[in-house]
């Protein structure tokens, strides 16, 4: 992609992102395209070491409209065709919203806070994943949505920013000098936490099942009043099962009661997920500002990107654009 | 005058903070409402190593009476352990002790609540105790120490409104000097209203604020309908009649 550079690689300011993560790749590439010579510092062993790992991976700027703000939305309507520019295999299947039948008042309330999609029933639901035919008399479908398989995608834009010239070192300590740099750009997620007052850690706790007796070809988002879940699939029969929100920043393994909680609603989704392998379990912290909206913070010649909450996939790249058009002077 | 536990509150509307899409909109929502104390759920992840600090901090600084809770325990000792987790944390003896005994209502479990509310009490806790409208486990539980107590609406997050008119109005009667506050099932304004003009204390509403579209205009809502409602309250509404009572004297009318 170096035709995309405007000036000789030599030309461009020198920056440093810390963290290898889904804010530090999408900036990364971004400012490398951009023409900065960019290189990448990251505290762990591969990329992703942190909540990226362990995020749906759902580009569903209309579903989050939920329960985010209308700026999330907004902002989010370009990220779809971001990743499809930038990574192999995002899926642009839609997103399909269910709900049990004694709850299916929830189905109708979705509706009412979000926008683009068509109420299906029984025929819809059958046409789009005919392993739930039967099971469900109403849904929502939200046809202009996708998702993306994140530590995939994470590999690819590492793989992408070495194509453009960039670099990535691992194992670097967190106590590793930043100088020497025209531009840093802090992308290090909770761990950026000592730094801003205003941060906090939500617990998020999700499982990798195998199930090849079930085959969905979207994210299902399954709506409950108290365990509302996302089951999105993978290659081969896998499935990512998300995520509680839990106002903790304790990051220790998955608990009983959430595996119970969320393995029932996908028992619900379909029975024969009973016969599912549990690949992984996983938790994550996810860095969230006050209003859980992503924010890019400048101090001199720092830039943190940071408070991506549950937004990383969705916002990262329009985060990332704005980083650049700070370091390129257009911010 | 209101006393829960000697104190007076600056409102009878009393807002959990579970639930709301933001902190920020949390925050919002508490200022609109005006609220008189906010309850707080301790969870075992997040009460481990004290793995909650950040919301707890966010929780504090909002500058209201804290009322920490137990929701989730299904035990007594499991109770009575975060009870002291609670206490630890928030510095506050006031505990919302809530002992759930049937998963599907969320109904609490009388029997361990008693249990409960007396080693608290005890141990020199202020419990709100969070109860059906059964009126021997209100005695039962005013025995174990309680000086106030919490029957609910509904179950809860189920928006359902009084559910039990006869139950509430009875339990009211009963024990007219203990402070009693509504929590639970409370759906819409209408409803907090309502149990406010039956003489009740105070309302406790999370899910009908936090889940609404516009949490911060629902807790406004809400405000104004507990206003309303005590005010209705203490201006003696009128008696329901079965028959009609012309609102204008019919007598010395003149005939034309």
């Amino acid at each position: 992609m170096a035709e995309q550079t405007a000036f000789s690689p030599a030309a461009g300011p020198s920056v440093l992102v810390r963290g290898a993560g889904v804010s530090g790749l999408t900036a990364a590439v971004t400012l490398a395209e951009r023409g900065a010579r960019v290189h990448v510092h990251e505290h762990g062993a591969r990329v992703g070491s942190g909540a990226s790992w362990y995020a749906g991976g759902m580009l569903a700027p209309w579903c989050e409209a939920e329960s985010a703000t209308r700026e999330v939305t907004e902002q989010s309507l370009s990220s779809l065709d971001w990743w499809d520019a930038h990574v192999p295999g995002v899926t642009r299947n839609g997103t399909l919203v269910l709900a049990p039948a004694r709850d299916v008042r929830e189905v109708a309330r979705f509706g009412r806070r979000t926008s683009h999609f068509s109420t299906i029933g029984e025929a819809g639901i059958t046409e789009l994943e005919p392993d739930l035919a039967d099971r469900f008399s109403t849904g929502l479908f939200f046809a202009g949505e996708g998702h993306v398989n994140p530590r995939d995608a994470l590999a690819a834009l590492a793989a992408r920013l070495v194509d453009l010239g960039g670099r990535i070192t691992f194992d670097v300590p967190r106590t590793a000098g930043t100088g020497g740099y025209d531009w840093v750009v802090d992308c290090t997620g909770i761990a950026a936490r000592d730094q801003m007052a205003d941060m906090r850690g939500v617990r998020g706790e999700m499982l990798l099942l195998r199930c090849p007796d079930v085959t969905l070809h979207r994210p299902v988002r399954m709506l409950h009043p108290r365990i509302p879940i996302y089951i999105v699939p993978r290659a081969d029969h896998v499935y990512m099962v998300g995520a509680t929100m839990i106002e903790s920043e304790n990051a220790g393994p998955m608990t009983l009661r959430s595996m119970a909680e969320m393995l029932g609603a996908v028992y619900a989704l379909h029975p024969a997920f009973g016969e599912a392998e549990i690949l992984e379990t996983g938790t994550g912290l996810r860095p969230s500002f006050p209003d859980n909206m992503p924010a890019v913070r400048r101090e001199g010649r720092h830039i943190h990107i940071n408070g991506m909450y549950r937004h990383g996939f969705l916002l990262s790249p329009v985060r990332a654009a704005d980083a650049a058009d700070i370091v390129f002077g257009n911010g | 005058m209101t006393l829960f536990y000697g104190t007076e509150l600056a409102s009878r509307l009393m807002l959990g903070t579970a639930q709301y899409p933001s902190p920020e909109i949390l925050t919002d929502a508490v200022r609109r409402a005006g609220a008189g104390v906010v309850t707080v759920s301790l969870r075992r992840e997040a009460a481990h190593a004290r793995a909650g600090q950040s919301f707890w901090e966010l929780i504090r600084a909002l500058g209201v009476p804290v009322l920490p809770n137990t929701a989730g325990c299904h035990t007594a000792r499991e109770a009575v352990t975060t009870a002291q987790m609670a206490r630890e944390v928030f510095g506050t003896n006031w505990i919302k002790l809530e002992v759930i005994g049937e998963s599907d209502t969320l109904q609490p479990d009388m029997f361990a609540l008693v249990e409960a509310a007396r080693i608290l009490t005890e141990d020199g806790f202020n419990v709100f105790p969070y109860m059906t409208e059964d009126l021997v486990g209100a005695e039962r539980l005013l025995r174990a120490g309680c000086e106030v107590l919490m029957p609910w609406g509904a179950p809860i997050g189920s928006g359902k409104g009084l559910n039990n008119l006869f139950g509430l109005r009875a339990l009211r009667a009963h024990f007219p000097d203990v402070p009693m506050v509504v929590d639970a099932g409370i759906g819409v304004p209408s409803h907090a209203a309502q149990a406010m003009e039956l003489g009740y204390d105070a309302v406790l509403i999370n899910t009908a604020v936090a889940r609404a579209g516009d949490p911060a205009q629902m807790a406004r809502a809400f405000a104004m309908a507990v206003e309303a409602g005590r005010m209705a309250y203490l201006a003696d509404p009128m008696e329901e009649r079965d028959m009609a009572v012309p609102s204008t004297p019919v007598i010395g009318q003149a005939v034309l």
